[in-house]
């Protein structure tokens, strides 16, 4: 996802005089290409995320559509008022373009694990929070961000995805990708669970269940509309994400399925709210803190 | 002599912490002539317009003096002097901190400390790569210089070699709980060793004001050490920390109003 950003980022500058690509000295071996064709629309602050954040606000302020790329949790929370002030509270147009989410720095420690960042970004005021769970996600989102005035984070994984959609699906901001209906239950992931989602539901759908699959790839403003569907039809959802249970797409679902007055019953699946002090890699990390293996339905009480 | 300008603008400040029993009247007054040469003498900017291309900016990081800058623009003709009757209270208009959408002329928000150079110097960026005129004043605390994040575009401007950009530190020795609670001695020293130019000057005397904002260094980023009183104007309220915190009351307020209209 990290290329398809770059490679979307350069076919738009080209056209569109207004993009500017700021780092906090993060993107060795990403950026080459746009420093070599941009030299004045492209900065390395060097490792001060504080300024790097008043700094795109400035050049927004001046005019620029500003990219901002860093590992997420340096992106996010090292300069997390700079965001909300400089950024979210005067409406700027400035993206922020995290790497790393959940355990994808895995064997790097919990510094560099990101597993807050869509509560806290989502709770800003003026800012979209997308989370793509595969390349074509990623590309789609961010080709359509040029197009959105305001502040937007985009929470990316590594790098070398897998496509999940169909090469010609259409993925639209702020509307859910359902890419199987079903009569079940819903799986909701986001981000780059997605890839695990589909094997999930592969898996459901071998053992004789309907289930439905949708890719929540906009967090804010989240598809309610996608939601109220899957209560109105009686099904129980489990979302699923690699992120906090606390205030990331679980959370959001619950306060759609809980204002609607729903019986429907939301399993979340997440990272507990726990520091990993455990060493080993994303795949790893998954498996020892209960996001890889497929969760048995009746011990959820999913099947109704 | 006194200048009417800025004695109607501190006169309006006084009126305004008194009515809206507000914090923050010592680190106004600490500003008032440092505004006053801003924006009557240096600035190119156009009242009736006041989005103009290439303008000259000014940002008020220390955003606590915010009437100061309110009273400053009224009477700059920026909005009606009216609204000064509107700041810090139910349904006003002007917020303590700076809301860029409350009023014309307000380039950034701002209130929280340590933000205002890195915006300003992202505009000195912006006008550098386009070629475009227009210089970008940031206005500091010396006490917000505690903050890290200004010494991080303190660092970056100087290597950048960025020319149109000035920051102004208002030198007034006090911050929130007493007198240079970090050491801020040699100030203009230490942006010198940072790469800038850096000139000392009083922050009350308008003449040298003027000159120091109109000098320009033409190799790097200025900085102007303005060494200011606290609370000035007012003599029960200079060099005064409870002046941070305390609004007038109705006897405070009539006395500081004598004293302001009687000061020759």
């Amino acid at each position: 996802m990290r290329t398809t950003f770059i490679n979307t980022l350069i076919e738009r500058a080209r056209i569109d005089n207004r993009i500017f690509l700021l780092t906090p000295d993060l993107g060795f071996s990403v950026f080459e290409k746009f420093i070599e064709l941009y030299p004045d629309r492209y900065l390395n602050i060097g490792i001060a995320e504080q300024n790097a954040i008043g700094i795109a606000a400035g050049l927004a302020l001046s005019g620029y559509k500003v990219y901002v790329y860093s590992i997420i949790p340096f992106l996010t929370m090292r300069c997390f008022e700079q965001v909300r002030i400089d950024v979210a509270y005067m409406n700027l147009d400035v993206k922020l373009i995290g790497v790393g989410s959940g355990y994808s720095y895995g064997p790097a420690g919990a510094t560099h694990h990101a597993i807050e960042d869509i509560s806290i970004m989502r709770s800003l005021p003026n800012m979209a929070v997308c989370c793509p769970g595969d390349p074509l996600e990623a590309k789609q989102l961010i080709e359509q961000s040029f197009s959105l005035p305001g502040p937007m984070y985009i929470r990316l994984g590594k790098n070398n995805e897998p496509f999940i959609h169909a090469k010609d699906d259409l993925v639209k901001f702020g509307e859910a990708s359902i890419l199987k209906r079903g009569s079940d239950f819903a799986l909701i992931t986001t981000g780059n669970m997605l890839e695990q989602g589909k094997n999930w539901i592969d898996n459901w759908i071998s053992e004789g269940y309907d289930p439905e699959f949708i890719s929540m790839h906009t967090i804010k403003p989240i598809d309610e509309k996608s939601v109220l569907s899957i209560i109105e039809r009686g099904l129980n959802i489990i979302t699923l994400e690699e992120h906090s249970v606390i205030g990331g797409l679980g959370s959001a679902v619950s306060d759609i399925v809980a204002a609607a007055g729903s019986s429907c019953k939301v399993a979340k699946v997440g990272i507990p709210d726990i520091f990993s002090h455990y060493v080993g890699s994303q795949e790893a990390h998954r498996k020892h803190y209960g996001l890889a293996s497929r969760p048995d339905l009746h011990v959820l009480g999913i099947l109704s | 002599m006194m200048n009417e300008v800025i004695r109607s603008i501190r006169k309006s400040i006084l009126t305004m912490m008194h009515y809206s029993k507000s914090s923050h009247i010592g680190a106004c007054f600490s500003v008032v002539e440092i505004l006053y040469t801003l924006y009557f003498d240096i600035l190119n900017i156009d009242p009736n317009n006041p989005k103009k291309p290439y303008r000259d900016i000014f940002i008020l990081s220390k955003a606590h003096a915010s009437a100061a800058l309110y009273a400053t623009l009224a009477y700059r003709g920026l909005f009606p002097l009216e609204w000064l009757d509107r700041y810090y209270i139910d349904d006003g208009i002007l917020p303590g901190h700076l809301d860029m959408n409350a009023a014309p002329g307000i380039e950034c928000s701002a209130g929280s400390l340590g933000h205002g150079l890195s915006i300003g110097l992202g505009m000195s960026i912006a006008r550098t790569m386009r070629k475009e005129l227009g210089r970008v004043y940031v206005l500091l605390g010396d006490g917000e210089c505690n903050e890290g994040s200004v010494w991080e575009a303190i660092m970056l401007a100087s290597t950048l070699k960025i020319k149109n950009l000035t920051a102004i530190v208002d030198y007034n020795h006090l911050q929130g709980m007493g007198r240079e609670v970090i050491n801020q001695t040699n100030l203009s020293e230490r942006f010198k060793a940072f790469g800038w130019n850096s000139v000392d000057v009083d922050g009350h005397d308008l003449d040298a004001l003027k000159q120091v904002l109109s000098a320009i260094s033409p190799e790097s980023p200025s900085a102007i050490i303005a060494h200011t009183i606290k609370g000035k104007g007012v003599s029960f309220m200079e060099d005064r920390l409870e002046w941070h915190y305390k609004s007038p009351n109705d006897e405070e307020f009539v006395a500081a109003l004598t004293e302001l209209e009687r000061a020759q």
